[in-house]
């Protein structure tokens, strides 16, 4: 049981580490100075998931510490999906990621409340209330966008289906995903899935845009099993770089 | 706080009063509520104290632990300090009071919540600190530190920071 646990911490810490990282890319950089914040300030929240999770695999799951777990491993130890890994491109994939993956990030947090594994329930229930924060602040700026001007509307239009198939492949399962289930830790990838489809299908029609045609060859996964874009390597080679001068040091 | 109070833990959460969370200056972590526990252990004489973050992200947690160990050792206690979720820190724990000193420090506090998501009326009806307008509207739901949200009144016309329903 501990391993299907420890996969889906490993999962969904990854996914906060390099999504969060990928946000404070923005740092400095926003197109306005509120989404310069904005962006920054959902970057700590998720750095601070990540290390939250790190922990319930560090304390209760024997793993090494959060810091090692998050700056020493190498890219075929990750369990993030490759959506995440993209680079943060225009202001309008960015904020399409930022919606499409808030929106699942919500509801796993939602599912996981009732999780059977205690320390990741209680994570969940306090989680929850801070990406409400951020899913609001997709949503605003999805719907914005959508309705604003004639180029605005297209741009948005095209990186929602860029985003699609890569955004599909959050759901990946993995080998535990049966008994993960059966124990009621979480609901699983398809409920997932399913709950999440018809919410942001609810947002796009509302700001009058179209849901992209799912085509199942295209979904990028991979990355749940450690088979990576180019991306993930680049921005771990970044990340890690100071630590990996003396990673003995003390800070 | 727990309901009954022995006379020794309620002269620590005294003690407690003296630390201040460090972005917030005008509140104890005892008025933010984010002291969950704090027990006496009869043999050792040490004293643990639970805390519950406000945010699971939040960068003062470290200096706050630090900050109620020192507070305590200078009254000659020896402490330990716990940090986890098993009582969810929500807005709603912070006191009237506090309350009340976030609003003359400049900052609107957070409208209560009842554990639920967002609703029109959290979002709408926040008091402006300076003109105490409530004509006032969510420019962005992040702001200088992950507690704050930035707003604006249309009454005073000037822009104004709120610590956010959690």
């Amino acid at each position: 049981m501990s391993n299907a646990i420890k996969d889906l911490l490993f999962k969904m810490a990854d996914d906060a580490l390099i999504i969060g990282h990928r946000n404070s890319e923005w740092t400095g950089i926003g197109p306005m100075l509120e989404e310069d914040l904005a962006f920054s300030s959902m970057a700590q929240d998720k750095i601070g998931h990540a290390q939250a999770l790190y922990t319930i695999l560090h304390e209760s799951f024997g793993e090494p510490s959060p810091d090692q777990l998050g700056f020493l491993r190498t890219e075929a130890a990750f369990r993030c999906c490759r959506f995440v890994e993209q680079p943060i491109g225009e202001y309008d994939f960015s904020i399409v990621r930022q919606f499409l993956f808030d929106h699942a990030e919500y509801i796993r947090y939602d599912l996981l409340a009732q999780s059977t594994c205690k320390p990741l329930a209680l994570l969940a229930k306090k989680v929850k209330g801070e990406i409400k924060y951020h899913v609001l602040h997709g949503d605003t700026f999805f719907k914005q966008l959508a309705q604003g001007t004639e180029e605005s509307k297209a741009r948005m239009q095209s990186a929602l289906r860029e985003a699609w198939h890569q955004a599909l492949g959050i759901f990946e399962k993995s080998e535990f995903e049966e008994e993960l289930i059966a124990q009621g830790v979480f609901a699983g990838e398809d409920e997932l899935k399913k709950r999440w489809l018809a919410k942001v299908t609810a947002v796009v029609e509302a700001a009058g845009l179209q849901i992209p045609e799912t085509i199942e060859s295209k979904i990028d996964f991979g990355g749940r099993r450690g088979y990576h874009s180019e991306y993930l390597k680049q921005l771990l080679d970044e990340m890690t770089e100071v630590v990996r001068l003396d990673i003995n040091a003390e800070w | 706080m727990p309901e009954v109070l022995g006379p020794e833990q309620q002269q620590i959460y005294t003690w407690l009063q003296q630390v201040k969370d460090p972005e917030i200056p005008v509140l104890s972590v005892v008025d933010m509520g984010i002291i969950t526990a704090v027990e006496i252990q009869p043999e050792s004489s040490l004293v643990l104290v639970t805390m519950t973050p406000t945010f699971v992200g939040c960068p003062a947690i470290d200096l706050m632990k630090k900050n109620i160990v020192e507070t305590l050792a200078s009254v000659g206690i020896q402490a330990e300090v716990k940090v986890d979720y098993e009582t969810k820190w929500t807005s709603d724990r912070m006191t009237a009071e506090a309350k009340d000193k976030l609003e003359k420090f400049g900052l609107a506090p957070p409208p209560l919540t009842r554990d639920e998501d967002l609703t029109e009326e959290q979002l709408n009806n926040v008091r402006c600190p300076f003109c105490h307008s409530t004509d006032t509207t969510l420019r962005s739901a992040f702001g200088s530190t992950l507690c704050r949200a930035i707003r604006f009144c249309f009454t005073c016309q000037q822009g104004f920071e709120q610590f956010k329903p959690v």
